[in-house]
């Protein structure tokens, strides 16, 4: 691909957009009533995408011929555990204030905070191994059975927004969806392939 | 979203009235409004056509009582008041009702009384606003999620009119019920609640002083999105009781089932009470967030108002009784 430097610099500059937005909005008082709820709500979602663009993007490959795609797929990964980890920072920080008796509570007592906590302890080991010099330390067959814990993340990540949800789970539902379709392409490769 | 046929759109001269009642007020809702596109950007699912200028109401509410049930603490800005709504009738998003609400229309409106009652009346909503002296009420709200506000309420106590209807003998429960009306409500097209909103107090609880219908707040008429034109306020319940828009008070001698109890029976029970010591199953109660405040505060005992209603509760396990 002729431009492909020039794509991931834009893309990397896309990625940063979601932070800028709120920083943009605390900054002109846009960030509600709730703002604390706002940025929390705000940065899942934006973890939750990009958690799902990542999924894509070898379905995606495979589907347009695309080769060059693959070497998107790490910098979207590193995303999504960037969000995560705001979206972690936020809740530790702005909505409990570091009150850990608090927050160990919470994490053992609801369900919707334990998976999601759970989802984002699953990245750590992800992001940590995400680079060349850990790929080849670990060698390729190792580093992505490892990386697979991200499909556990994903599904956690969706079952935390789901639990969450007062009422109205269109919205998880919608990733759910997405989700059940991006596993289910490479639940599907394999067992062709095993045939 | 609301797509109007053009036979709907005869409100362009109320909207008109008021637009050029306040022009600054209109500039603010429109400020409000871009919060909530932001919002819609986050779940961009429920991103809707914005009907904002009707949504104003600014008429005055004059010469209201102050009641020594106020609290004094510092009141949660209007605008958060009127912007960050609970109101399932116009989306489940809590910036939408602000949005959406300009369909409903709170004038004309009855209230019709009905059950184990002696006088059974419909009254409109101006003969309701004269029922009682108005009284402002500045009054914590507690919602299940966690947050709190603090508004002056405009409005009677409940008992007024349970006094001048007369229960009979077998009244032992008051059913609220809302506005029905997927036209003026476009949040009834989807099934998220049964509908319509139906939430219920038990006679002891409906006829406590601190129990109050709502027509105002802020020394103004209710805004759509607060539930006009009349609602309940129970200030030491969860805010979800406080049925809005309500259309039909009925006395009954069996409790109601509220919609929230018909959703999820396990998470919402028939009374409600703030208590921090009784966790809703998937979060805490034992703090929240005051809107406009950083630091979550501790959640009280019926939401302060222990000294006025624990009595209402003497021997009742309130784990069971939520």
């Amino acid at each position: 691909m002729k431009y492909f430097s020039q794509l991931k610099a834009a893309l990397f500059l896309a990625g940063l957009l979601p932070l800028l937005r709120l920083g943009w909005y605390g900054y002109s008082g846009q960030l509600g009533a709730n703002p604390i709820e706002f940025i929390t709500r705000s940065l899942g979602t934006w973890t939750l995408v990009l958690l799902l663009i990542t999924l894509s993007i070898t379905p995606l490959r495979k589907l347009s011929g695309w080769p060059w795609l693959i070497k998107l797929r790490r910098m979207a990964g590193l995303f999504a555990f960037f969000y995560a980890l705001l979206h972690f920072i936020t809740y530790i920080w702005l909505d409990q204030f570091f009150d850990l008796n608090a927050i160990i509570k919470d994490v053992i007592k609801r369900p919707f905070i334990t998976i999601g906590f759970a989802a984002f302890i699953l990245l750590i080991p992800l992001a940590i191994t995400s680079t060349n010099a850990m790929m080849k330390r670990l060698g390729g067959k190792r580093w992505q059975q490892l990386h697979r814990l991200v499909y556990l993340s994903a599904i956690f990540a969706v079952v935390h927004y789901w639990w969450l949800v007062k009422k109205d789970i269109t919205q998880p539902l919608i990733y759910a969806v997405i989700l059940t379709a991006l596993l289910g392409y490479r639940v599907l490769k394999q067992s062709l392939a095993a045939k | 979203m609301l797509i109007k046929k053009p036979d709907d759109i005869k409100s362009s001269e109320i909207t008109d009235k008021r637009l050029y009642q306040s022009r600054r007020e209109f500039m603010g809702i429109t400020a409000r409004s871009l919060g909530a596109v932001a919002a819609g950007m986050v779940a961009p699912g429920l991103l809707m056509a914005s009907n904002e200028a009707e949504a104003i109401a600014t008429a005055k509410l004059g010469g209201l009582r102050k009641s020594a049930f106020s609290t004094s603490e510092t009141l949660t800005p209007y605008r958060d008041v009127t912007s960050y709504n609970n109101f399932y009738e116009f989306g489940t998003d809590k910036y939408s009702p602000a949005q959406l609400a300009g369909t409903l229309n709170p004038q004309p409106w009855t209230i019709t009384v009905e059950g184990e009652v002696k006088h059974k009346k419909t009254y409109d909503i101006d003969a309701l606003l004269k029922l009682a002296p108005l009284e402002e009420r500045i009054y914590r709200l507690r919602c299940v999620e966690g947050w709190s506000m603090v508004i002056p309420w405009a409005g009677f106590p409940l008992s007024e009119l349970i006094t001048q209807v007369e229960p009979n003998g077998n009244a032992k429960f008051v059913e609220f019920v809302s506005l029905h009306d997927p036209i003026q409500m476009p949040g009834q097209r989807s099934n998220v609640l049964d509908w319509p909103y139906v939430e219920g107090l038990r006679m002891d609880e409906a006829m406590h002083p601190l129990a109050i219908l709502a027509v105002g707040l802020y020394g103004e008429v209710l805004p759509n999105q607060n539930g006009a034109p009349v609602r309940l306020v129970t200030p030491w319940k969860y805010g979800f009781k406080n049925a809005k828009s309500i259309v039909k008070i009925r006395f009954t001698s069996t409790p109601t089932t509220s919609s929230w109890m018909k959703t999820n029976p396990n998470e919402y029970g028939f009374f409600a009470n703030v208590n921090p010591t009784v966790d809703h199953p998937r979060w805490s109660q034992a703090r929240e967030r005051r809107i406009g405040e950083f630091l979550k505060r501790d959640t009280l005992m019926f939401n302060g108002y222990a000294e006025q209603v624990a009595h209402l509760y003497n021997g009742m396990d309130l784990r069971k009784y939520f």
